[in-house]
């Protein structure tokens, strides 16, 4: 069997008695992606040459001494908008074809300190920007489970990675369910933490009220281990929560007797595939079983989250944008006549189609004569949103629902329309505005692709969407399905 | 409410993007459909509604107040398109 499909907890176990080593697990890694990465095309990046001297100094380390941080010698892909020192990190942007980073993001820093291995970066939608993974300037990634399907976005090749078995696990960022979904479309298990509550200091900034940095494996369990690493206080990042973190693992007792679910109607109401519903209220009747109370609520606003986050998310992208001048790093243009020409060249020439679309979008939110009407509508909106989740949680430990309304799509089937594809993301952006954790784990299959069941909790109770989430994992047997490549 | 093309040029000025016709007719029809799917704000009352500043009660984060080294040259150049005697080189703002 491949080492792929053991937990972390029981390579970690192999590691440190000394029946496994580091270099057979990166050795693994790379020798998969040499098999199936031509199909799944995750990676844009791959560090072999690092991995390898790393996994060779870790194994020197396993003779010698006994200190192992909780990530030792795991081989992990991380999403190309976190910055990796003296690795190259271009956001799946042509702008940022040649930008290698002089610094490490905090996460990166943190994984690191916990001895994981870093084998690549990962393919994603331009900037972040995109649910389908074809907004990449390289190349698109397919859906392991169905290589003519997406695998969603913009953290899909970190979720196709994971679910092919390319890596063990992988960072991604989450802006409106850019973790979430791609998790549900490609059958892995993806989390936003709480807004603040991982540092986004080295993530590439889309919209920064929003973003989110998380990880995504195959199972709960893993994902709580990746969590316990990368989650804290950052004095770099003036964002972050100054929060205790608790111990997640331990919160993952199986055990949730009396919990109290909601179950927002508008979820499963209108525009959500019938297959889709089936599995999340066959879900709900597994979750019943082991003691938990379900009941439906309603989050009443949900129906204007597209839009608002559509006017947010891109008037910050527009603000965060305005840096790729041409001017310090990155794309600038041959033979300006002058520098506005530099500015309007380079960004012209390094920006792809949805990314200067949502550019647009911003600057005219936030553009004199239109800020009261669009932007600052929005902001009040937002509060709507956020107060329909304070409500519920009054009296609900979590909510839950689909991840996304349908399985993956056919790559090719929605590039042309985006407000259709801005649409596939209605169950995960209020979760993104309201600011609050929320877990996507597999929960059955629709036509042969995977359906994401989310569990949404309060913010910074992380503990109890993990708990939830292995919960129900442990009833099911559908996150340990693998796809066929 | 429509935006025109006039309206997309003068927004592209301000966004610092070139756009050529194609893409101008393109971003026309798509920022109308997706402002006109933006009008569906406009059914809901938020005359007395605190627009969200940010989602969770923070404070400022600080830093020690203390004296460090800065970046070395051969890094903050090290992804500079042009460099020229210890300083980005860019064309001239003034001709």
């Amino acid at each position: 069997m491949s080492l792929f499909h053991n937990r972390l907890k029981d390579i970690h176990n192999q590691l440190v008695n000394k029946q496994l080593k580091v270099s057979e697990l990166v050795n693994e890694s790379f020798d998969r992606i040499q098999k199936v990465d031509s199909k799944v095309k995750a990676f844009l990046t791959l560090d072999e040459e690092n991995a390898r001297t790393s996994a060779a100094k870790l194994d020197e380390l396993l003779e010698h001494r006994s200190e192992r941080g909780l990530l030792f010698g795991l081989p992990a892909g991380i999403k190309d908008n976190i910055v990796t020192e003296g690795l190259r990190t271009t956001c799946a942007s042509q702008f940022l074809s040649n930008f290698d980073p002089i610094y490490d993001a905090t996460v990166m820093k943190k994984l690191k300190a916990a001895q994981s291995v870093t084998i690549g970066k990962i393919n994603m939608d331009e900037f972040a920007m995109g649910g389908s993974n074809e907004n990449s300037s390289f190349h698109p990634t397919h859906n392991p489970w169905n290589t003519e399907y997406v695998p969603g976005g913009s953290s899909g090749g970190s979720a196709a990675a994971v679910a092919a078995d390319e890596v063990y696990f992988a960072l991604g960022s989450d802006t409106g369910g850019s973790i979430r979904q791609p998790a549900a479309y490609c059958g892995v298990v993806g989390l936003k933490p709480t807004y603040g509550l991982v540092s986004r200091f080295g993530l590439v900034a889309f919209a920064s009220s929003l973003d989110q940095i998380g990880p995504i494996t195959k199972n709960v369990e893993d994902n709580a281990y990746v969590l316990q690493t990368i989650a804290g206080y950052d004095v770099m990042d003036s964002t972050s929560a100054n929060v205790d973190i608790p111990d997640y693992l331990s919160a993952l007792t199986g055990d949730i007797k009396g919990l109290k679910i909601g179950v927002p109607k508008e979820y499963l109401g209108e525009g959500i595939d019938p297959k889709v519903k089936e599995s999340i209220i066959k879900a709900l009747n597994v979750l019943e079983g082991l003691g938990a109370e379900w009941e439906e609520v309603s989050l009443p606003h949900t129906e204007y989250a597209v839009a608002t986050y559509y006017l947010l998310a891109s008037s910050e992208a527009s603000s965060n944008l305005a840096r790729f001048d041409g001017v310090r790093y990155g794309e600038r243009t041959e033979n300006p006549d002058n520098l506005l020409d530099v500015y309007l060249k380079s960004r012209s020439e390094g920006f792809g189609q949805e990314v200067k679309r949502r550019i647009m979008l911003g600057t005219y939110s936030l553009s004199s004569g239109y800020y009261d009407a669009y932007y600052l509508k929005a902001q009040k909106v937002r509060t709507l949103i956020k107060q329909d989740f304070d409500k519920v949680f009054e009296k609900f430990d979590v909510v839950i629902g689909p991840t996304a309304p349908t399985t993956a799509f056919k790559l090719g089937s929605q590039i042309d329309d985006p407000l259709t594809m801005y649409l596939n993301d209605i169950c995960t952006i209020p979760v993104s505005l309201a600011g609050v954790p929320a877990i996507s784990v597999p929960c059955g299959f629709a036509d042969g692709l995977p359906v994401g069941l989310q569990i949404i909790g309060k913010a910074f109770d992380e503990s109890t969407v993990l708990r939830v989430a292995h919960a129900y994992e442990q009833s099911t047997e559908f996150h340990q399905k693998r796809p066929q490549l | 409410m429509s935006i025109s093309i006039k309206d997309v040029d003068h927004v592209a000025k301000l966004a610092r993007l070139e756009l050529n016709d194609e893409e101008k007719d393109q971003f026309t029809k798509q920022l109308n459909a997706i402002l006109q799917y933006a009008e569906k704000l406009n059914e809901l009352d938020t005359e007395n509604i605190q627009p969200t500043t940010h989602v969770l009660e923070l404070t400022n984060v600080m830093r020690e107040d203390v004296t460090r080294e800065s970046l070395p040259l051969k890094k903050v150049f090290h992804n500079a398109p042009e460099e020229e005697n210890g300083q980005i080189k860019v064309p001239a703002v003034l001709e």
